[in-house]
């Protein structure tokens, strides 16, 4: 049926496949729908999770009143701003080293380790990060941020490795060649051509780091010191409560700052200039 | 002067080298840091004797691995293996397993279906995919929580249209887990195989349809085994992170249903037994890193093919 | 498959259309076809890339269904039939050779799909793989031989199901001049050793003129002509056939009476000049003051002298090709006028550029165009 609506009725289609439009939209359909629920039962006047008692913002007000929401709210931006804006940048200098050149001694073992937090699951770096600043922690007596920080920095790499790496091989060399011709030193070229070319690949990269970031759960929980919530860890120790709507207020908020980010990241990487 | 030039060719390269690599070392460093050393740092604590109140203490002992596959009997001390550990690791394994099948079931069709829309509509729905798989894993999980509790959006709504009288009990169940883990890792199916499919020729097919084969013999005999790659691209990534799953069986598992990475877990917190933990994290880490060599071959192996 | 009288059709295009896209920005790739094509023929359909040969031929195929018109093989109505149930294969230009077989496997293909028995498989694979010369690499994979080779395993694949009709999708385009030569010669007597119908396409003239027992020329959408190689090349019928088969030269003539019998024939004078020629007219010219005349180069004959020629002009330009030369002349009215002629050892003419030459044309080499 839903099929038909996608491969038009009696005239013949190479693609056609019976039952895959029906099953790919019972999956979009699927996927949105959890989600959509949510952040609809946000706006429930009532405190119950599960009955609709009429519309209203108030679980947006309480979950900005709770100190605590509050504080995690902010502690979660400041880690993925500065998380984003370190892994970012050294994923930038990793990026302009690892592409465009000729194949060097060690290249493979960069990537390996660049892309290592994506084949490693969240939870094995998370015990590794615990045991590690815990040792740390009783040399150097400091339970600042600066632990969450270099965590988040570290995982957001390869998030952040990747459109930068994606840019570069798109340039054509010629540009820095035809710059260098016309007697720009080799910084007047990395800044009047390179970087310029390369920013969209380095907005995309810091935007999908500080989303990485953002909504990191596991490293998080193992790795804060107590008091050190943010968001998502937050949203952890409220779900072993009573749950109210608040959380649904949490989310969705969370959920449109990704939805943001995330779409401004596609429209950045598909513009080519 | 021809010696001269290559030698100066040759210390351009060496310096070019350098370069490369005192640009890729402050990632490096930090991931030094911060990721990949700390995992040996885990092999190491596997070795060593539990703490009474959690951490270490530095004495060299084998019982962590050793309580990592048996049990030793608290009255008699008769050795066997250890059933809770390996129902779990059994449990994760078959879980994650069938998280990937239903994955493939679902997430073929889907690649396929957007991979054959025209190019323009192409991107929307491939934007579709990457959104969830963009959104917070926590309250993805969360929304399944709220759809599947016994007073949730489904039972309740089954209950007010008189399907059913009594809920039915879906959370903490491990098919709640498989939903959930599901619902969370299905765009990671979706992506690569619609990353195979996008390359692919349709022409391919329709040299199929005109040597006499249906639409089921094109699909098994011509799109599938060229687009294997992607298809094992995508299990891997699904089974990868399912196997170590933590957030989504501690939600909708409940205390009961664990999975390999809440018994890890356990050994941190409540379990107060840091060795074994580690020693559970790095059996997880090899299990991860066969998947992954696995994985490897296979792709190196269809590269080899494209090369030649 | 019953092999009946020679003249039988094998593929029946009854006001067939093809359309794409919807309004504003339809497209008319194919529009109001009609066309037969007879049993055991090598039938070329000709034209510029977008005339819609292609997709005439992916509507044959099935890989397409026609926007109206109806299309029969056999006599049987293949209209809505898909690919799978038509004794139809195609070469296709790209050859798409099954990237994950071998040539043997790809040449299998079909006959597995059909349910052969193994044994009867196996055997056409092999006088397949005779009939194309590809006995050595059965088994290698189709991405590890050259393009020829390719192309061959190609039409060994779309030959072994012996279908009644094969395809052929500009399939030598891939190839370099000499082995496409070579293809040309061997596809010939390929289809001359199956007794398949075959249909070509392509936008090589010469191609065309060298393999097919009767061409259709095509032009945005539609059959302008269709004839046997000769026919199309001396008697073509519109001003587009002439231009794109060979050389032309298009003269306006004035029409000076008609006289009508069986068919009608016209008194016309070229060019401003003096004399007048007979010709045949195209009925639906028969009123016109005025009409376009085609003339083959190498129908016309160059004089170092003006007088008793034709037409006159003044030489600008000439382009050796070996065998022949090239006289591009000026006329005396200003229209461009090319004539062809065999270079011969001993030769005494050499004009040069500049030079004040004659043109003598042959009443029979005169002919009037539609439009």
């Amino acid at each position: 049926m839903l099929n038909r609506l996608f491969w038009k009725k009696r005239e013949f289609s190479v693609t056609y496949q019976f039952g895959f439009a029906t099953i790919a939209l019972i999956c979009f359909f699927a996927l949105y729908a959890p989600i959509s629920t949510l952040v609809f039962y946000s706006f429930n006047a009532g405190n119950n999770l599960m009955l609709w008692e009429g519309f209203s913002f108030q679980w947006y007000v309480e979950a900005s009143k709770n100190e605590l929401v509050q504080e995690a709210a902010i502690r979660s931006l400041i880690i993925a701003v500065c998380a984003s804006l370190i892994s970012t940048l050294v994923a930038t200098m990793a990026a302009l080293g690892t592409t465009r050149t000729a194949p060097f001694k060690g290249q493979k073992l960069i990537f390996i380790m660049i892309n290592q937090p994506l084949m490693v699951p969240e939870i094995v770096t998370a015990v590794a990060l615990l045991i590690f600043f815990a040792i740390i922690k009783t040399f150097t007596n400091y339970y600042g941020l600066g632990y969450l920080i270099t965590a988040h920095a570290a995982f957001c790499v390869p998030f952040a490795y990747l459109p930068i790496k994606a840019r570069l091989d798109g340039m054509d060399l010629s540009m820095e060649t035809a710059a260098g011709d016309l007697y720009a030193t080799p910084f007047v070229v990395f800044r009047r051509i390179t970087l310029p070319l390369l920013w969209p690949g380095i907005l995309a990269g810091a935007m999908l780091s500080f989303v990485i970031s953002l909504d990191d759960v596991i490293i998080t929980e193992f790795v804060k010191t107590a008091g050190q919530d943010t968001l998502p860890t937050y949203m952890l120790g409220q779900l072993r409560r009573v749950i109210t709507p608040e959380i649904n207020a949490i989310s969705s908020v969370l959920l449109a700052v990704s939805l943001v980010v995330v779409t401004i990241f596609f429209l950045f990487t598909r513009k080519r200039y | 002067m021809a010696r001269k030039l290559s030698e100066m060719e040759a210390e351009r390269i060496k310096r070019k080298n350098r370069a490369n690599w005192l640009l890729s070392m402050p990632a490096i460093l930090l991931l030094l840091f911060a990721a990949s050393g700390p995992l040996l740092i885990v092999i190491v604590y596997s070795f060593l004797t539990p703490g009474n109140y959690g951490g270490i203490l530095w004495e060299f002992s084998g019982e962590a691995w050793f309580k990592v596959l048996f049990a030793q009997d608290i009255f008699d001390d008769t050795i066997s293996l250890s059933d809770a550990h390996l129902s779990i690791f059994w449990r994760s394994v078959q879980l994650s397993f069938l998280t990937t099948l239903i994955c493939l079931i679902l997430g073929f069709p889907t690649a396929y279906f957007i991979a054959t829309r025209p190019p323009k509509t192409r991107n929307i729905w491939l934007f579709l995919i990457t959104i969830p798989f963009w959104t917070n894993l926590l309250i993805r999980t969360f929304a399944i929580l709220e759809l599947i509790r016994n007073k949730g959006v489904i039972n309740n709504s089954l209950i007010s249209l008189g399907i059913i009288n009594e809920p039915i009990n879906m959370l903490y169940t491990d098919m709640a887990i498989v939903i959930g883990m599901t619902y969370v890792y299905l765009p990671l199916m979706v992506l690569p195989i619609y990353a195979a499919m996008e390359r692919f020729d349709f022409r391919y097919v329709e040299a199929g349809f005109d040597l006499y084969a249906s639409r089921f013999k094109v699909m098994r005999r011509i799109i599938l085994p060229i687009i294997k790659p992607g298809v094992i691209a995508g299990s891997i990534l699904v089974f990868v992170p399912s196997l170590g799953a933590y957030v989504t069986p501690r939600i909708l598992g409940g205390g009961k249903n664990l999975m390999i990475g809440n018994l890890i877990e356990l050994q941190f917190g409540q379990g107060k037994n840091w060795p074994l933990g580690a020693a559970l994290a790095v059996t997880m880490l090899l299990i991860v890193l066969l998947a992954l060599i696995f994985y490897m071959r296979i792709s190196q192996r269809s590269e080899q093919k494209d090369a030649q | 498959m019953s092999k009946t009288k020679k003249d039988a059709i094998a593929i029946h295009v009854n006001g067939v259309g093809k359309y794409f896209g919807s309004e504003p920005n339809l497209v008319k790739a194919l529009d109001n076809v009609s066309i037969d094509i007879r049993r055991n023929e090598f039938f070329t359909l000709l034209g510029p890339s977008g005339c819609g040969k292609t997709t005439l031929l992916r509507l044959i195929a099935g890989f397409e269904s026609p926007t109206f018109g109806q299309m029969l093989l056999d006599n049987q109505d293949i209209t809505n039939l898909p690919p799978y149930h038509r004794s139809v294969n195609t070469v296709f230009q790209s050859y798409a050779l099954f990237p994950h077989l071998t040539v043997a496997e790809n040449i299998s293909f079909g006959l597995e799909m059909l349910k052969k028995p193994k044994h009867e498989i196996s055997a056409t694979v092999d006088e397949m793989l005779a009939l194309v010369h590809m006995e050595e690499l059965k088994h290698r994979r189709t991405d590890q031989i050259s393009g020829g080779q390719q192309q061959r395993v190609a039409l060994a694949r779309a030959l072994a199901p012996k279908p009644d009709v094969l395809l052929l999708d500009e399939p030598l385009s891939a190839l370099d001049y000499k082995l496409r030569r070579g293809m040309q010669i061997e596809l010939k007597r390929l289809q001359l050793e199956t007794g398949i119908t075959f249909i070509f396409v392509t936008h090589d003239q010469e191609e065309a003129l060298t393999m097919s027992d009767r061409i259709a020329v095509m032009s945005n959408g539609h059959i302008l002509q269709v004839g046997t190689p000769n026919e199309i090349y001396y008697n073509p019928q519109e001003r587009f056939v002439a231009d794109f088969i060979g050389e032309s030269n298009f003269i306006e003539a004035e029409v000076v009476s008609v006289t009508k019998g069986r068919s009608a024939t016209a008194s016309l004078r070229l060019a401003g000049t003096r004399k007048t020629f007979k010709a045949n007219m195209p009925a639906s010219k028969s009123k016109d003051k005025t009409a376009t005349v085609f003339i083959r180069p190498e129908h016309a004959k160059l004089q170092k002298s003006t007088r008793g020629a034709t037409l006159t002009g003044t030489l600008t330009n000439m382009l050796f090709f070996g065998t022949d030369t090239n006289y591009h002349l000026e006329l005396d009215n200003g229209d461009a006028f090319v004539v062809r002629s065999q270079n011969e050892i001993g030769h005494a003419f050499h004009p040069a550029i500049g030079d004040k030459l004659g043109v003598v044309i042959d009443e029979q080499a005169i002919q009037v165009l539609k439009d």
